[in-house]
């Protein structure tokens, strides 16, 4: 049995005029167990996908269930058994950390005490500020209370709505780590994140764009299935140097990567002498290319074109 | 249970960490309690009064018609023995009742002299006033026209007695005025801003998503509040009691109880206002506009209900503060028993379970 499975979800708002499509007949499966990763910018549908699996919205057309328990008819079920962590801040600011867990514990059914072990990890962590009100806690650390709350009844599967997003590097790649270990424990996560780098660290994503799934798979294969390669430019004059390649007539994309312009080419040209040929009648300095492997946002960025 | 339990002691730590609103709540009401002591003036108009007429001659009939004929009376009825006087002012309608002795113009004619007796209601006392300032020019009018045209000066002298407020206090009909608006303002004000509040944080979200019966949320957000208006209720009961020097001739248990009663008709009327606001800035201006106004202007402690056009008049049933004033006036002011009050109560009850059951059935269980 799948934990999750949604088939052919249609979520719109707005009158009939301006109707936005949230969800654009989105369909997927998540394993027992498995840590899903759902991938894209902001609006692309993440936040309406996560509110109908946790039973707060109703979908249009389509169906999903979840620990076989359909989202609409058996909605009180699967309140029992989901754990969800909205993306902004669920918890009482005016509370301390003790007694939010606490209440949260509490209204679910069970005490922090039966369910210590699970959210050992995190609280630990949390613990030396446990007088602390909520409101006066760092990003980092409202994110590992609410990550507790939404663990402290052992939920079967476990929803988390852009749980990094505000939180700083570190936090971020503390939070991955906390994941895995909660998916050593026979959870089933489904997270979302606009951080396309965060996606190697699902075992299987899917990238959305404008309420449409585009791509679902591990995030190796995603890349591996990238044919074309890259090449990795830089120069003095960066933002000159995008506008530049994207006029480049053989650019098939190009995108800023940090320090570094991917550039895609629409043939394969292993020659980079032509390019560099073309920068420099360009007055381009210090130019450096490279050929570099493809990562997700190079995947993403070549699927959003193909959309 | 437990559920239950730690769900009110979190609201009592909302309540009891948010000090300015916390202060702001126990002082209002002393605060408003001892402004609103002084009174306003109102007009009158069309004042039901009821005679007992024992002279039942030319010039007590002259007196009532010229009563009737001027635009503040209305006689209403007639009764015939002096115990009906205390009976037509509990029914609520009668401002002023004037007695005529047996031979009142026998005795005008013979010695130049009678006298007329005005009594008024005077837990309303500037109403009280105004009506017996307003009777008794008209009867001067009268004594005038007697005099016009003879030698001999007849004399025709008000005896003037006020009921249950002998020494015209005003702050009488203000205690429970501020008593309705208070316990409208703080029971149903705050109880909608606090389930707002949870949507607008993002609270509700999770707890929609956990096994909480909405029923058991609904009754926990309330409990503190209906808790927090009792204190009040007490509060404003002590202030006019010790600096005002307001009676309670009445049952204080009844007093009591009859607000707690009120206190849960204005929680639900917050619980039904946060099922269909979205954000506590709408959800405030939602309170304020639709209970605030209607309980200042159609809750009859400002403005006398029966001086209203009719329709005014009509509307001002479904005010729960014109019942809750009529009922603390009674028991308070008037020492009125249960069984003089218990229709007051009955509408009350009746509203509280149809807002409750409305509010209820309006309970989003989802988002939107």
């Amino acid at each position: 049995m799948h934990a999750i499975v949604v088939n052919n979800i249609v979520k719109t708002y707005g009158a009939k005029k301006e109707m936005i499509k949230a969800l654009d007949d989105v369909s997927f499966n998540v394993q027992q167990g498995e840590l899903f990763g759902i991938i894209g910018p902001d609006g692309a549908g993440k936040t309406s996908l996560f509110r109908i699996l946790t039973t707060l919205l109703l979908p249009e057309q389509g169906s999903a269930s979840v620990e076989g328990f359909d989202v609409v008819k058996d909605y009180k079920e699967i309140r029992k058994r989901a754990g969800y962590m909205p993306g902004k801040f669920s918890g009482y600011q005016d509370l301390t950390v003790e007694e939010n867990l606490e209440f949260f514990a509490t209204i679910f059914n069970t005490s922090i005490k039966a369910n210590y072990d699970l959210v050992k990890d995190i609280y630990i962590q949390i613990e030396p500020f446990k007088d602390r009100r909520a409101g006066k806690l760092s990003g980092g650390m409202k994110q590992k209370l609410a990550l507790c709350c939404a663990l402290i009844h052992k939920p079967a599967v476990l929803f988390l709505d852009e749980p990094t997003t505000g939180v700083d590097a570190v936090s971020r790649k503390e939070f991955w780590v906390m994941l895995k270990d909660l998916k050593k424990q026979g959870i089933t996560i489904l997270v979302s994140t606009p951080y396309m780098d965060e996606a190697s660290m699902c075992d299987r994503v899917a990238l959305m764009q404008s309420g449409k799934i585009m791509s679902i798979d591990t995030p190796e294969n995603i890349i591996r299935n990238f044919k074309k390669p890259i090449w990795s430019v830089r120069a003095d004059e960066m933002y000159r140097l995008l506008n530049d390649l994207k006029q480049y007539p053989n650019t098939e994309s190009c995108n800023s990567f940090g320090e570094f312009h991917h550039l895609v080419l629409k043939n394969d040209d292993p020659d980079q002498h032509k390019i560099l040929n073309y920068l420099e009648e360009h007055e381009h300095k210090n130019i450096s290319i490279k050929t570099t492997k493809p990562n997700i946002e190079d995947c993403f960025m070549q699927l959003m074109e193909h959309h | 249970m437990k559920q239950f339990i730690i769900f009110v002691k979190k609201e009592f730590y909302h309540i009891f960490r948010d000090r300015k609103s916390l202060l702001i709540i126990i002082m209002m009401p002393i605060v408003q309690i001892i402004l609103f002591g002084f009174a306003l003036t109102n007009e009158i108009k069309n004042s039901n009064v009821a005679v007992l007429d024992n002279a039942k001659d030319e010039s007590s009939r002259a007196i009532i018609q010229r009563l009737d004929a001027s635009r503040y009376f209305n006689i209403s009825r007639n009764i015939s023995t002096q115990r009906d006087i205390e009976a037509a002012f509990k029914s609520g309608t009668i401002r002023l009742v004037v007695v005529f002795q047996p031979g009142f113009r026998q005795s005008l004619l013979h010695t130049n002299h009678a006298q007329v007796q005005l009594i008024a209601d005077a837990s309303d006392p500037n109403t009280a006033t105004t009506v017996i300032n307003y009777a008794s020019s008209i009867i001067r009018d009268y004594q005038k026209e007697m005099n016009a045209g003879t030698e001999t000066s007849y004399l025709v002298t008000p005896e003037i007695r006020m009921l249950y407020n002998p020494q015209l206090k005003g702050t009488f009909n203000f205690v429970p005025g501020v008593m309705a608006m208070i316990l409208i303002l703080i029971a149903a004000m705050m109880t909608s801003v606090a389930i707002v509040r949870e949507k607008e944080i993002n609270t509700m979200e999770v707890i929609l998503v956990s096994p909480l019966r909405p029923l058991l949320f609904i009754i926990s957000k309330a409990i503190p509040y209906i808790f927090l208006s009792l204190v009040n209720v007490i509060t404003i009961l002590i202030v006019s009691y010790t600096i005002l020097d307001v009676p309670i001739n009445g049952s204080l248990l009844l007093l009591l109880a009859e607000s707690l009663l009120f206190i849960i008709t204005a929680v639900s009327l917050g619980l039904m206002i946060s099922t269909f606001t979205k954000t506590q800035q709408e959800a405030q201006m939602f309170s304020l506009m639709a209970l605030m106004l209607p309980t200042l202007l159609l809750g009859g402690f400002m403005f006398p209900i029966e001086s209203m056009p009719l329709p005014l008049q009509f509307m001002s049933n479904i005010v729960p503060s014109k019942w809750y004033f009529l009922i603390v006036k009674d028991v308070m002011i008037k020492g009125l028993g249960f069984s003089d009050v218990w229709k007051e109560s009955l509408v009350l009850l009746g509203m509280s379970v149809l807002l409750l059951t409305i509010s209820f059935k309006k309970f989003k269980i989802r988002l939107s």
